[in-house]
């Protein structure tokens, strides 16, 4: 493993520790429950016990007449003035049905929100819950998507005449001729099913409204607070300049914290009724119930090929369980499914179409990867079906078909900005020993396992997003980013950024990226961020896009402050600016370093103001709003090999190899971390991680214990290496490395095993791939 | 129904009237104002809670506060000594063992058990130990790095 030396303080491109860290390993991180506010209350919620029902009646006399109990709230009470709303319209048309605050009439889904107890703390909260009695009328349930959108399927919102939420399609003109004259089809079925993204940390917010002022604070775990703050003056009606949100630390959020919530709502509203800061932390049986589930996604994939493994035309129906309602983003994830179905393949005869479904579940939404990691698991267990199929090598008919060209448009309109996947994919099959495989398979059966090697080579649309893409796709945001940098009077810098970032550890990162581009010492740095009283608008941390959007903001804004440092310095040194070169610590008169203005001296003359060049205002400091011209394409090979044991079914992971390209590193300790998380968990979905229904609604994983999130016994070390193509798109030449990992893992590890039991005949295996499964299926194949 | 208890936390003995039914957990966060011990899940499950009760490491989840009546209890507050990071605090900075940092007390609380406990665990034998403390972010491999190398340094010192 390549390993840079870690250094305590540094610029681009260096291993520098995180500056994070002390508080967090000294107990000093303040997440949104180390927070105390005068005279708080505590809210817990009751919740729908069942997957669809009317509610006949609510009955809170039990729970108001317990000591400590201030109210109960119910959809009546609760002063909001609209439900839930969704940012995301792609295509136009998308049925976005009510979701109020608390269930109105209907309760869609278990865990669904009905009513909102205050109490003086959490264990008399939690025992009014239990003290408020609901009496429902169950109504019939449908869980899957297929069942949801076949005739006569209960309908989960009765005022539309199906539970399909929208049709999103991708054709070519030329697909039907294409498929037709394809000497060879191969077809694939994939469930791509239901997981949770469980942050170490639930959510949970304070809501903080002054009835006096009309302010209404909330502290939230959140990745997006200016979302947040939008979307609360909108629902509980009152003015954005009124309504301030406050990001703490926060522990994980996966895309889990890439939305705006009815909790959140309902803290606020709550507070405004009662007078008093009112918190809410969500248990972990809640989390798994009312916090955004990820994928579940059925495909039906057919390619028609040549003989020696070209793919000529490519066909994906698919099927999207959008959950009971929509929420920030939900029909948009499944979007970048569709942009991403051809991955890193030079395929132009496409034909997409992916169906949304409403059902008695909780809300899919973003969950790492988002979308990308469908299309990605799909099309790699798709090559290797194809090799199978046709007595290939699936290293070659990866080569045979992929993408040599940049920028590159693909036939689902992106254009990938550069790359060399053979490349990667050739340092790969190097670094995991793919010639020497079939040795160590032999030596295996020889001990009576069952051995295989599995490829994922992926490519991934990072960056979000040009702004005016996201219009055009019908989200309702920009993807611009805001950055902010400030030289104070004694020469340390404050950066403001719009990111928000939850473990990324952006304030070492952009530390960096300050000392490289100003001169200012990395530890002369502090990054603030997550309060949106002072920062200018910014759109948070999702869909890998703090670098290569905050990253290029706050670039721009420190080139700025060079720029005017530049003019000042020229004032000064009584030159021309043309006659000054930057030393990368100061500006200089050209070949005269005694002639020279540190960035510091310039800090401290441009707030003194003593004498300015005409036209320029006091103070070095510069705002940016950076809207990014396209996306970013990191790509990559991950290599798997596995053993399995035929008479327990264990899936053992005996090398796992990473290559991945995300374009110039700013910090590769920081990125060979993001890969580390990003590869378990694809692992976990892999192997592990399933969110189960039963047919009526019950969630049959609610809690860690049915829930399987990987232990440190359960995953293999990694070896990580990289290869470098710099983004043409943005100056720094970075792409985006945080959702990598979980794209590109599950198909390497699911190819390995399908590999692996080959012999048998299993042409396919899906997730989670937990041993009782592996062992049916060689008991099936053996018999 | 309330009772006094006295606690022992990081060398000092804090004598409080706790309701009976109060988690350990709640009584160091919330009466004690302790809150670098996190809690992740209701079932034991996570590890995040985990702190040392007489000396070993326990999940501050699963006990009452009355059950802690007398005992002492070490938690991430008590690590670092003067202003010094604890071996383990320095070596999951060092190796980069936390992201979101959420699942970190908890963690090194565990760790600081096992390596207390097998100073010499290998890497296959660090990741059994630890189990029982999930992290989402890390991936683990440089938890398990950091807690190899605190074990090397708490062995040469
Ligand atoms: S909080 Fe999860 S084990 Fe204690
Ligand atoms: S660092 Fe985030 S859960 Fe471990």
């Amino acid at each position: 493993m390549a390993t840079v030396e870690r250094v305590t303080s540094g610029g681009i491109g260096d291993s520098v520790l995180r500056k994070e860290d002390r508080k967090f390993v000294t107990g000093e991180g303040r997440y949104v429950d180390d927070l105390k506010l005068p005279g708080m209350l505590h809210g817990a919620f009751v919740r729908s016990s069942f997957g669809h029902a009317r509610i006949v009646s609510i009955d809170a006399s039990a729970a108001l007449a317990m000591p400590g109990v201030h109210a109960v709230l119910t959809h009546a009470t609760l002063p909001v003035v609209t439900g839930v709303l969704s940012a995301s319209n792609p295509g136009g048309d998308v049925r976005h049905p009510e979701q109020a605050v608390l269930a109105k009439e209907f309760a869609r889904y278990v865990g669904e929100p009905v009513a909102m107890v205050i109490a003086d703390d959490r264990y008399l909260a939690s025992d009014a819950v239990n003290a408020v009695h609901v009496e429902y009328e169950p109504l019939p349930v449908v869980v899957d998507a297929e069942q949801a959108l076949a005739p006569g399927a209960p309908l989960v919102h009765a005022e539309y005449d199906s539970n399909l939420c929208k049709t999103l399609e991708s054709i070519t003109d030329g697909f039907d001729a294409a498929l037709a004259k394809a000497p060879r089809k191969v077809t694939l079925r994939v469930h791509n099913q239901r997981v949770t993204p469980m942050p170490m940390e639930t959510r949970g917010c304070i809501g903080d409204w002054s009835n006096s002022t009309g302010e209404v604070t909330l502290y939230t775990s959140t990745q997006v607070a200016h979302f947040v703050r939008t979307f609360i003056s909108i629902v509980c009606g009152t003015s954005e300049a009124k309504v301030r949100v406050v990001t703490p630390d926060v522990g994980g959020g996966f895309g889990a914290k890439l939305n705006t919530y009815r909790e959140e709502f309902a803290v606020c509203a709550a507070s405004k009724v009662v007078g008093r800061p009112v918190k809410w932390i969500e248990d972990r049986t809640e989390n798994a119930v009312a916090t955004i589930h990820g994928r579940d996604q059925t495909q039906y994939y057919e390619a028609g090929v040549a003989e020696n493994g070209r793919i000529l035309a490519l066909k994906l129906d698919a099927i999207q369980n959008n959950g009971a309602y929509n929420q920030l983003l939900t029909p948009s994830i499944s979007h970048l499914t569709l942009f991403m179905v051809p991955g890193c393949y030079d395929i132009q005869d496409v034909s997409i179409t992916i169906r949304q479904a409403f059902t008695n579940t909780t809300p899919t939404d973003a969950y790492r990867g988002a979308g990308r990691p469908e299309a990605t698991h799909g099309i790699e267990r798709l090559l290797d079906a194809i090799a199978d199929e046709l007595g290939l090598d699936p290293v070659e008919v990866r080569r045979t078909n992929f993408i040599t060209e940049f920028p590159y448009a693909s036939a689902t309109g992106l254009s990938y900005d550069s790359g060399d996947y053979a490349a990667t994919m050739d340092v790969a099959l190097g670094h995991a020993d793919y010639a020497g495989f079939e040795a160590r398979r032999a030596e295996s059966k020889q001990n009576g396992r069952y051995r295989g090697i599995g490829l994922s080579t992926y490519v991934e649309v990072c960056g979000l997003a040009p702004s005016a893409v996201t219009a055009a796709l019908g989200i309702g945001a920009p993807g611009w980013e805001h950055s902010t940098v400030r030289l104070h009077p004694t020469g340390k810098a404050t950066v403001i950024t719009g990111t928000s970032p939850h473990g990324q550890g952006h304030a070492t990162s952009w530390s960096q990226i300050a000392q490289t581009e100003l001169g200012i010492p990395f530890e002369d740095v502090e990054v603030i961020h997550g309060d949106t009283a002072f920062q200018p608008y910014g759109l948070g941390t999702y869909g890998s896009r703090s670098l290569a959007v905050g990253g290029i903001a706050l670039y721009r804004s420190l080139g700025k402050v060079r720029e005017k440092a530049r003019e000042l310095a020229a004032h000064l040194l009584e030159c021309s600016v043309d006659d000054l070169e930057w030393t990368g610590t100061s500006w200089q008169v050209k070949g005269s370093p005694d002639r020279a203005k540190t960035i510091q001296e310039l800090a401290y003359a441009g707030w003194t103001a003593a004498t300015l060049p005409e036209g320029i205002e006091p103070v070095l400091e510069a705002t940016t709003f950076h809207d990014p011209p396209n996306f970013t394409f990191p790509f990559g090979t991950h290599i798997c090999e596995v053993e399995i044991d035929p008479t327990t079914g264990r899936i053992e992971i005996l090398q796992y190899t990473a290559v991945d390209d995300c374009g110039n590193v700013i910090n590769p300790m920081i990125v060979d971390g993001q890969v580390h998380g990003g590869i378990i968990q694809g692992l976990g979905q892999a192997l592990f991680e399933e969110t189960v229904y039963a047919d009526d609604g019950q969630m049959r994983t609610p809690t860690l214990v049915e829930y399987l999130v990987p232990s440190a016994a359960d995953v293999p070390p990694m070896s990580l290496h990289r290869t470098t193509t710099p983004s043409p798109s943005n100056p720094l030449g970075v792409k985006g490395i945080g959702e990598a990992g979980t794209i590109a893992a599950s198909a390497a590890i699911v190819n390995a095993a399908v590999d692996a039991l080959s012999v048998l005949g299993i042409r396919h295996i899906e997730m989670p791939m937990q041993p009782a499964r592996i062992w049916k299926l060689i008991e099936e194949a053996k018999s | 129904m309330s009772q006094t208890i006295t606690v022992t936390v990081n060398g000092t003995a804090h004598t409080a009237e706790v309701e009976q039914r109060q988690l350990l957990v709640h009584f160091l966060r919330e009466t004690l104002n302790l809150t670098g011990t996190h809690v992740g899940c209701d079932t034991s499950t996570c590890g995040c809670c985990t702190v040392h009760l007489n000396g070993e490491a326990i999940l501050s989840c699963s006990l009452l506060a009355v059950q802690a009546d007398g005992c002492a209890v070490r938690t991430v507050e008590g690590l670092q000594q003067d202003g010094v990071l604890h071996p383990i605090q320095q070596a999951f900075h060092e190796n980069h063992g936390l992201q979101c940092g959420f699942c970190t007390p908890g963690m090194m609380m565990a760790a600081l058990g096992v390596i207390e406990q097998h100073p010499d665990a290998s890497d296959e034998e660090v990741r059994e130990a630890l189990e029982g403390n999930l992290c989402r972010c890390t991936g683990y491999q440089n938890i398990v790095a950091a807690v190899r190398s605190a074990a090397d340094e708490m062995a040469r010192s």
